[in-house]
């Protein structure tokens, strides 16, 4: 986990990173400089606007000659329309680039998703990859595209304010910009406060929202605990540490701009002391005075504009590392470059190539651990015919799912090998493997969708009849078609719509029509009332039928029928026989049987 | 009417910082009108002392001028002029400040009260209330809806105010300037307002779609992290990586039409504003041109023009905000108008540590549907009962109609002849402990998990409860032991464990009555039978409620109650039971059966 610690940002700006980033930017390159140049343009327009006005005062009001100010008035319309063609374009292009840049990197993300080993998978959890994937992605496409467009504006303001200033009166325009290197450094400082203010709001208020959270799942237990005072008082606490970090942090914001709005008068002060006395003294015109007086209110807001882009682009290079390191990691199982050769990737299969499956299976020698030092398995041996039913049975975290795992190669042994046909499987692709594995897992999951769209998940290509003769075999077909849309009904988010044991069913319905040679099955634990069991018992009989299967069991009835019961122990096999054999032994099995499987026999007859 | 009930809602969650409200806009108020000074002083300076106009403002600001040494003074210290433009806008400033700060601690105050309020409801909702709804859609409420409340509070609703005094402030002082040229300056003020506001209603639709779009973009994330092995196991990342993609895709054109609607509507907003500008200047370059306007007023005209616009641009968006923070603020009092369970404060505190008496018994959930059906037992104090019966038999709803979570519609209870009823709640459910059947551990220590309900435990109480649930030990495996954190932030425990630590949690509450809801079965066997040893040692007197249907479990009880279908099929002891035909004894038998059947495999 300690891995995995939110690094909200680091100080020194990481080239490297962005240099990373930059090949994101790249395909886009034209729409950048499109965007350049429609700023550019924008910031160029600010600046002559208070130059017309300079030329209205000192052309027309001052010398009282009306002539050309329908073509001044023309200009100025001219320009006006223009510059709403710049913001158009602007907010167009920007927001393109935004959603471009989001949509390619979301796009490698889920890609690299898709790949990363189940190693990865058990150390990171979900909520993290979300997170990653959703507000990171999303800030990091923001910050690009639209902080290029604030620093391109600030900087064209700036560069173009100063440029007129300097050309019309250096010396006022000195004068004028003496608070401007003040100005810059109290922004950088308050917008770097303002922001990390923030930030710690934002962190008080996920952790109000997981008090909610709690407070609403575990509100049966403080109810039966008599503790609802307690808990009360708790979220106080929260919610006084949320006041009082979000009115610090609006303080701060709320005296930054005062400040600069102050400062940036005195500017306009100067320019008004000085400029005045200039013009008095006949040095410049009305309207030099006037356009100075309008470029010194203005120009404290490109200062602070920038000021807020430095501090955000800290952010955002917060959320580019997570990104980043999260597409840039590599997967611990990888098809060697020979085998991509032959038998193609994940996303692009040679499919031609790929050999027929029969289903015998060995584990010769095989070593596997987790962590280095804590071996999971040991020298395990175990020589699998097609066709053979293998019932795993053991305790909790004795290992049995690590073999299941290491026969689906969703981790591969760290000693020893794993022969398929006679093959060393690492000599395949995992793709080819896979396809021929079908995996029901204890706690069933679906997508969203309707029944058909889920059973069709095994096999693409598979019809409606197909569809149902599949549902008909695990029994499931009855009450798909009781429910009022038949297959066409949507199962909700993640099956939700749907019980347990119809979950169940409609698992079986997907790995049979995907046919697979070897079959996998992690049987639920939790029972279910005696109609829906007798049923799935059934459909477990008709899905092992013909094919080589492992069971991780805990059904009586399932482990008698297996060809094979394996009694796993510490990572070792401590048994190995029928279900009479082992009885015999009046071993471990013996053990496990009196203790365990005798309880399902007494729930199923108090529910009989 | 609904709308009104809202917006009443707001006002009385407003109390105790309504006057930081009437602060905050009066604050606003006055930077607003200090805010339109600055202007002024920069075109009596430009006209009057530099130019040589005669000065036209109010007689109050022609006596500071002369209080000031008069107009040639002025002109030759201007940095006079300079100052008061600073101190004005520092003034202005200041009052900006407040403005901020004030609104900022009257709304997170406001939202602070929501938030405790919420939760405080969410606390004392009555059992079945919290059955019937789900969570998400609850936490949704007491975060987001909140959340949108606070941002109106903070910003908006100042914002109005802001809005309208910006407006009539800087129209007057127009006015006073110079008529006509107000009228000209107002010209696309009420366009800008129209279109602010038909634009935004518009967009709102849109705005939908992109959110929905965003919905199922991250659903399709979400299945497949959850799902990734069903994933693999089919070899569906292909698949998966298009699925995903077109969903990315949808959702990334819906807001590419956004974006460009957007840009439409900033464009040509700022056509509007920036041409209503434009004409103000040359209208008044014209008049100024001919000697009906002076330089300086044209000046401030210029800036007023400013102030005048961008509210209203401001405003349009903001009046469809407000429709939002409505919603919001409907679906917030939904919770708070749910009634709270009657605690019946002021009922009675009998000796709980009595004997127990259900007489004909019935209770419901839903009309006409009872669950219990004329339950009558007796149990003396210090007894265990064991309650045996199938899914749905009604065995947990009694077992929580003892710790008054839902009330019984006919019979009575009596626990040393009180009628239930009658006790207060708080001290019904002290001294009656319950360990449910799912239990919910909050992400704290394991030790705060323990000492839960009992913040006074000693360090030795803690472990001696933790030594009964059989869990020290395991709690001992853990690398920071009894301060192992639990949850999502921590360790996960499984099943068992969790069971043994709401075990715990309940022992060290030292209750005159004790219920197990099924909740022991979640632990094998030899454990079991550990945690029973070891409670009857310490708790002899304790009454003791067993659901179970370990059939070896049950048969040590004083009491064995076998239900079915709500009612008592059938009680007594285990040798009663025994000598009677029905459910009980024909469990039993299965139970011998096994053994004869094991010692035939055995042969």
């Amino acid at each position: 986990m300690s891995a995995l610690k939110e690094q909200e940002y680091t100080k020194s700006v990481d080239l490297g990173l962005w240099k990373n980033l930059f090949q994101y930017i790249k395909p886009y390159k034209k729409k950048v400089i499109a965007l350049i140049i429609v700023m550019i343009g924008s910031g160029g327009i600010d600046v002559i606007f208070p130059l017309m006005t300079k030329y209205a005062i000192d052309n027309f009001i001052v010398t009282g000659i009306l002539k050309g100010l329908w073509g001044f008035a023309a200009t100025y319309g001219g320009l006006v329309v223009l510059q709403a063609i710049n913001v158009y374009f602007l907010v167009k292009i920007a927001s393109e680039i935004e959603l471009d840049l989001s949509y390619d990197i979301r796009k490698a993300g889920f890609k690299r998703l898709q790949e990363l080993s189940f190693s990865y998978y058990d150390k990171t959890p979900v909520g993290w990859l979300m997170s990653r994937m959703t507000s990171d992605v999303e800030r990091l496409g923001a910050t690009i595209a639209w902080s290029l467009v604030d620093l391109t504006w600030g900087a064209t303001a700036m560069v173009g304010g100063l440029a007129a200033m300097l050309y019309m009166n250096w010396r006022l325009a000195l004068i004028t910009l003496v608070v401007v290197p003040i100005l810059a450094v109290i922004s950088v400082y308050f917008q770097k406060k303002i922001l990390h203010s923030y930030r710690i709001v934002r962190r008080t208020n996920s952790k109000i929202t997981g008090a909610f959270n709690e407070g609403i799942m575990g509100a049966m237990t403080t109810k039966t605990l008599v503790r609802e005072e307690e808990s009360l008082k708790e979220f106080k606490t929260l919610t006084n540490e949320m006041y009082s970090s979000s009115v610090k942090a609006a303080i701060f914001s709320s005296i930054y701009l005062p400040i600069v709005i102050t400062l940036g008068s005195v500017g306009t002060a100067l320019a008004l002391w000085f400029g005045g006395k200039a013009v008095l003294a006949q040095t410049i015109g009305f309207g030099t005075l006037s356009a100075f007086i309008t470029y010194a209110t203005q120009f404290f807001q490109p200062i602070s504009d920038l000021a807020r882009i430095i501090a955000e682009f800290q952010n955002a290079q917060a959320s580019a590392e997570r990104v980043m390191a999260m597409i840039n990691t590599e997967p611990d199982i990888k098809d060697t470059p020979e085998v991509i050769e032959k038998y193609g990737t994940e996303f692009e299969p040679k499919r031609e190539n790929w050999e027929e499956i029969k289903g015998d299976i060995s584990f010769k020698n095989v070593c596997f651990y987790y962590k280095e030092g804590e071996e999971v398995l040991e020298d395990f041996n175990l020589e699998v015919k097609r066709g053979e039913s293998i019932a795993l049975v053991g305790e909790t975290g004795s290992g049995k799912s690590t073999i299941v795992n290491l026969l689906c190669r969703f981790y591969e042994p760290v000693k020893g090998q794993i022969l398929i046909d006679g093959v060393d499987y690492r000599e395949r692709s995992q793709l080819w493997l896979q396809s021929n594995i079908g995996y029901v897992l204890q706690t069933p999951h679906l997508f969203s969708g309707t029944v058909k769209e889920n059973i069709r998940y095994g096999r693409l290509d598979a019809t409606d009849e197909e569809i149902i003769e599949a549902a008909k075999m695990v029994n499931a077909h009855d009450f798909i078609m009781r429910m009022e849309h038949g297959y066409d009904t949507e199962v909700g988010e993640g099956g939700n719509r749907l019980s347990t044991g119809e979950k169940q069913l409609i698992s079986f319905a997907r790995a049979i029509i995907a046919d697979p040679k070897i079959l996998v099955l992690d049987e639920a634990t939790s029972s279910i009332d005696t109609e829906t069991e007798q049923i799935i018992q059934d459909a477990i009989g008709k899905l092992l039928k013909g094919r080589t299967s492992f069971i991780i069991a805990h059904r009586l009835s399932t482990i008698r029928s297996a060809d094979r019961i394996l009694v796993i122990k510490d990572g070792r096999m401590v048994e190995q026989g029928s279900h009479r054999e082992l009885m015999k032994q009046r071993g471990y099995y013996y053990r496990l049987y009196t203790n365990q499987f005798r309880e399902e026999q007494e729930i199923s007859a108090i529910n009989a | 009417m609904k709308s009104k009930d809202t917006w009443g809602y707001l006002w009385q969650v407003m109390k105790g910082n309504r006057m930081r409200y009437l602060g905050s806009i009066i604050s606003m108020v006055i930077s607003a009108v200090l805010s339109l000074l600055p202007p002024l002083v920069i075109a009596i300076t430009v006209d009057s002392i530099i130019g040589d106009k005669p000065i036209t403002a109010s007689p109050a600001v022609v006596s500071i001028i002369e209080k000031l040494g008069g107009k040639s003074v002025l002109a030759q210290n201007l940095w006079i002029c300079g100052l008061a433009l600073v101190i004005l806008n520092m003034l202005h400033s200041y009052f900006q400040y407040a403005r901020g700060k004030l609104s900022a601690q009257a709304s997170e105050a406001i939202a602070k009260n929501i938030r405790d309020d919420l939760f405080y409801h969410l606390q004392y909702w009555p059992y079945d209330e919290h059955v019937k709804t789900e969570t998400g859609d609850l936490v949704q409420r007491c975060t987001s809806d909140v959340e949108t409340v606070r941002r109106f509070l903070s910003m908006q609703l100042v914002e109005v105010g802001r809005a309208l005094v910006l407006l009539t402030a800087s129209l007057i002082l127009m006015f006073s300037l110079n008529v006509k040229l107000t009228w000209v300056s107002m010209t696309a003020v009420p366009f800008i307002f129209l279109f602010a506001a038909i634009f935004f209603s518009k967009i709102r639709e849109a705005f939908r779609e992109a959110d929905e779009a965003e919905g199922r973009l991250t659903t399709v994330l979400q299945e497949n992290l959850t799902g990734i092995r069903v994933v693999r196991a089919f070899g569906r990342q292909a698949y998966e990586v298009e699925k995903f993609d077109e969903k990315n895709r949808e959702y990334t054109n819906l807001w590419y039409r956004l974006s460009w609607i957007l840009a439409l509507y900033w464009s040509t907003s700022d056509l509007l504003v920036m041409a209503q500008m434009g004409a103000v200047l040359v209208v008044g370059v014209y008049w100024a041109a001919i000697g009906e306007l002076s330089l300086g007023t044209l000046l401030a005209f210029m800036s007023y023009e400013g102030m005048l616009l961008w509210p209203v641009r401001q405003l349009g968006r903001i009046l469809t905000d407000m429709g939002r923070t409505q919603v919001s603020l409907s679906r917030i009092k939904e919770i708070i108008d749910k009634p709270l369970e009657d605690m019946n404060e002021d009922g009675l505190t009998p000796p709980m540590d009595r004997d127990i008496e259900f007489k004909n018994v019935y209770f419901e959930y839903e009309k006409g549907r009872p669950v219990l059906k004329d339950v009558s037992f007796k149990v003396k104090a210090g007894q265990t009962v064991a309650i045996l019966g199938g899914t749905g038999s009604g065995k947990s709803s009694l077992v929580h109609l003892l710790q008054g979570l839902y009330d019984y519609q006919k019979g009575s209870i009596t626990i040393g002849g009180v009628e239930l009823r009658d006790i207060n709640k708080k001290w019904l459910r002290r001294h009656v402990g319950i360990v449910l059947q799912e239990p919910f551990l909050f992400s704290k220590t394991i030790k705060e998990n323990i000492a839960l309900a009992r913040k006074d435990a000693t360090e030795e109480e803690i472990y001696k409860a933790a030594e009964i649930a059989a869990l020290h030990d395991v709690i001992q495996e853990f690398e920071d032991g009894y301060d192992t954190v639990v949850g999502e932030r921590g360790v996960t425990l499984s099943g068992g464990q969790k069971q043994r630590v709401a075990i715990a949690r309940t022992i060290i509450l030292n209750s005159s009555i004790l219920i197990f809801d099924d909740s022991l079965s979640a632990v094998d066997t030899e454990t079991d039978n550990a945690i029973r040893a070891a409670l009857n040692e310490v708790s002899k007197d304790v009454t003791t409620f067993i659901i179970s249907h370990r059939i070896t479990t049950i048969a040590q009880a004083d009491l064995i109650l076998v239900m079915e279908d709500g009612r008592i099929v059938q009680s007594g002891t285990h040798e009663e039971l025994l000598a009677q035909e029905g459910m009980y004894k024909r469990i039993w038998s299965i139970q011998s059966a096994l053994e004869e059947e094991m010692e035939k495999s055995l042969a």
